[in-house]
């Protein structure tokens, strides 16, 4: 079962909203309703999330990420559909009902960590706990423990002004994980951070989330941090999801032009794996056979070095055809004195920005493993670099380079901005007919 | 009679029939507020001119210091002896004691008031025309009404005080709380802590020198307002004022004169202090 699933959630803001949602849920067009008058933040958003997965929604400001979040713990009450937490439609929960599912279930981490001023680090850790009624000297235990986590032991009685940015984040993440619920919602958590703290509080997420295994919903505009941190990634834009799949999915087979148009900037050696471009080891030999037979399937493959593997295809190394021939030449039976058993491998989920360094340490083509060892494929160096050409040729029409962020805050450049600027254009509009924050990004 | 309509607006008549109806309905009410305002200022004016002027002054003199510094204290200590010594003292207690009723009476209605205009917009858009009309009123205005209810003595002082000195309360009450970070606050609703809770813990917390600064402007008007009400029989400075005026004696007016302004400075700097020692304030004055 699910841990939280989104039905046909729409969020409309304006006197005819009623009537929007209506035509909308009917099959009218974004384009079709607009003369209504309304603003829609949120159309028709249905996705599950998983226990134990990050599911990252991403979006430019004003694609109404943000109000879909508020939407699932209800701070703000969807125009139509429903939200199903635990079984529970948080829609039609009485204010009581929801305040117990944000102190049980739901916790939230904000864009500006939205910290008490006046209370110190200790006490604003605790401050979930502190509105749950837990007794004094369980508060304090629960919150230095999350404060540890996330390492800000020390600093428990500081002020959060006392504290930089990333530090006052981790005050934000320690007071979610202090309130111990199953479910966290993380609205542009990262944003407001300059990139190598963001980069920091990133991985400590994923650290984090390793070992507490959390449900965890998160909303950024920043397409590289969505594909770090996203088990699972929703695109949106205008307010709709136009696609739902994991970072690799996207980049590989994006289902419009623009989510292609929108992802073609992104560093994809930090996404693609390297399942994704090996290939079919070719010369593999059991490592029973003798060096002869080896030898003689390395010359019908015209192959200079062989892959060893056990009868269950488990790596034992590789072989290169003048140690076969000394093998041979020695009147060796096995070739086991001539295996060169450390080679250079890389496990199947490796990211090809983690496959330049063993390909360029070793002539052979880098081994591809699964946990066990047992070998899937090989990536020769000249793949390695056909993907990277590719790669490039796409990204020099883009912005160039690997942008940090996939963010609109450069000029449009060439062709293909075009999409970016598009939803900018329309973010501009939304914002200029006095829409009450649709979306509200920033 | 007007020329181009030939007919009056007799909103004179309304008015005068509005205020009997008051007047005799709600006799009950106007007995109980007699009640209370009266005897708090009889208890308090009794309490401060039966203790020796010079405790009350060490007293004062103590508080200033304890609350903004030596040198406070010591002005504070200095300006109070100068009030004992131009014998001024008992008067000045009196005004005192309406000031503290006045403004307890005011801030009490004042923040409730204040906080829920800044919960309900509905409520912000009646209370503000009222609390326009209340400041723009010329003040004589409540003297008199207040006279008519309640006869002369210190009574309608206190009540057209109180009337007087409550909207900036309001107000700035109203302010502070809108001011206080919406992110904050919604971060105490996703937390899933209750309205009250977070009027509490977030909302009054971070609103407090704001609201302070309101407490501050109604104590200010307040002292402004009862030497108006040495008119009607309040007794104290307003009096002493009153009757310099009426024999021309620059001299007792300028004492009396002093006095009040003695006491404003001090009131003035020692509630300002209070609201700036809250750790939000001293917050906001770092960043």
């Amino acid at each position: 079962m699910s841990a939280l699933s989104a039905e046909g959630l729409y969020k409309v803001f304006g006197r005819r909203s009623k009537e929007v949602v209506r035509r909308l849920q009917s099959g009218a067009t974004l384009d079709e309703v607009k003369p209504l008058g309304a603003t829609v933040a949120v159309a028709d958003a249905t996705f599950d999330v998983e226990p134990g997965e990050i599911f990252v929604v991403m979006g430019l400001s004003g694609s109404g990420k943000s109000t879909l979040i508020r939407m699932l713990n209800g701070l703000w009450e969807p125009s139509a559909g429903h939200v199903y937490v635990d079984g529970k439609d948080v829609a039609k929960l009485d204010p009581r009902g929801l305040r117990q599912l944000r102190r049980e279930t739901m916790s939230m981490v904000f864009q500006h960590f939205a910290l008490l001023p006046h209370r110190t680090v200790l006490e604003n850790a605790a401050y979930a706990l502190r509105v749950r009624d837990v007794d004094r000297a369980t508060r304090v235990e629960k919150a230095r423990v999350a404060l540890s986590m996330v390492g800000l032991e020390g600093w428990e009685n500081r002020l959060p002004q006392q504290l930089s940015g990333g530090m006052k984040q981790r005050v934000g993440l320690a007071r979610a994980l202090a309130s111990e619920t199953p479910i966290m919602l993380m609205d542009e958590a990262f944003s407001a951070l300059d990139p190598l703290i963001r980069r920091e509080m990133q991985d400590q997420l994923l650290e984090l989330q390793s070992r507490l295994e959390k449900t965890i919903i998160f909303i950024t505009h920043d397409l590289n941090e969505a594909m770090r941190l996203g088990d699972r990634i929703a695109v949106m834009r205008a307010g709709q999801i136009v696609q739902i799949g994991t970072g690799e999915e996207i980049l590989q087979d994006p289902a419009n032009d623009y989510v292609a148009q929108f992802v073609q900037d992104v560093d994809r050696t930090r996404v693609l794996t390297a399942s994704s471009v090996m290939e079919p080891a070719r010369t593999v030999v059991i490592d029973t056979e003798g060096p002869r037979a080896v030898l003689r399937q390395m010359r019908e493959e015209q192959a200079h070095a062989a892959f060893v593997v056990s009868r269950d295809r488990i790596l034992r190394g590789t072989i290169r055809d003048e140690a076969a021939q000394a093998a041979v030449s020695r009147g060796r039976e096995g070739m086991r004195e001539v295996l060169n058993t450390t080679p250079a491998t890389v496990t199947a989920d490796a990211l090809l920005a983690d496959v330049f360094a063993p390909s360029a340490e070793s002539s052979l083509p880098v081994a591809v493993v699964d946990e066990d060892n047992r070998l899937l494929g090989v990536i020769p160096r000249a793949t390695l670099l056909g993907a990277m050409a590719s790669l490039t040729a796409t990204e020099t029409s883009g912005s160039g380079g690997s942008t940090a962020e996939a963010y609109p805050g450069s000029p449009p450049d060439g062709e293909a901005d075009r999409a970016r600027a598009d939803a900018m254009f329309e973010l501009q509009r939304g914002s200029a007919s006095g829409a009450p924050a649709a979306g509200g990004g920033v | 009679m007007n020329e181009l309509f030939g007919w009056r607006v007799p909103v004179d008549e309304w008015a005068t029939n509005i205020f009997n109806w008051l007047d005799r309905n709600l006799a009950p009410l106007w007995d109980f507020i007699r009640e209370v305002l009266g005897g708090a200022y009889e208890g308090l004016g009794n309490l401060l001119n039966t203790l020796p002027p010079i405790a009350v002054i060490l007293v004062l003199g103590v508080l200033g210091l304890l609350v903004r510094g030596w040198l406070f204290g010591l002005g504070a200590t200095a300006g109070l002896l100068l009030i004992d010594l131009m014998e001024q003292w008992e008067n000045t207690m009196l005004t005192l004691s309406m000031v503290l009723v006045a403004c307890a009476v005011a801030a009490l209605f004042a923040v409730p008031i204040g906080i829920a205009a800044a919960r309900s917009q509905t409520v912000s858009s009646v209370v503000r025309p009222v609390l326009d009309f209340m400041q723009t009123m010329p003040a004589l205005l409540y003297v008199l009404l207040a006279v008519l209810i309640f006869s002369v003595g210190v009574v309608p002082g206190i009540v057209a005080t109180i009337i007087f000195a409550m909207p900036p309360g309001i107000r700035l009450t109203e302010l502070g709380i809108r001011q206080v970070d919406p992110e904050v606050v919604e971060a105490g609703h996703a937390f899933g802590s209750s309205p009250a809770k977070i009027l509490r813990q977030v909302q009054l917390p971070l609103a407090l020198p704001t609201i302070m600064a309101g407490i501050n402007q109604i104590i200010m008007l307040a002292l402004a307002m009862v030497v108006l009400a040495g008119m009607v029989g309040g007794p104290g400075l307003g009096q002493v004022v009153l009757a310099a005026l009426n024999r021309l004696n620059i001299g007792l007016g300028i004492e009396a004169g002093l006095s009040v302004v003695i006491l404003a400075i001090y009131l003035d700097r020692f509630t300002g202090a209070l609201g700036s020692r809250s750790r939000v304030a001293r917050l906001e004055k770092a960043a």
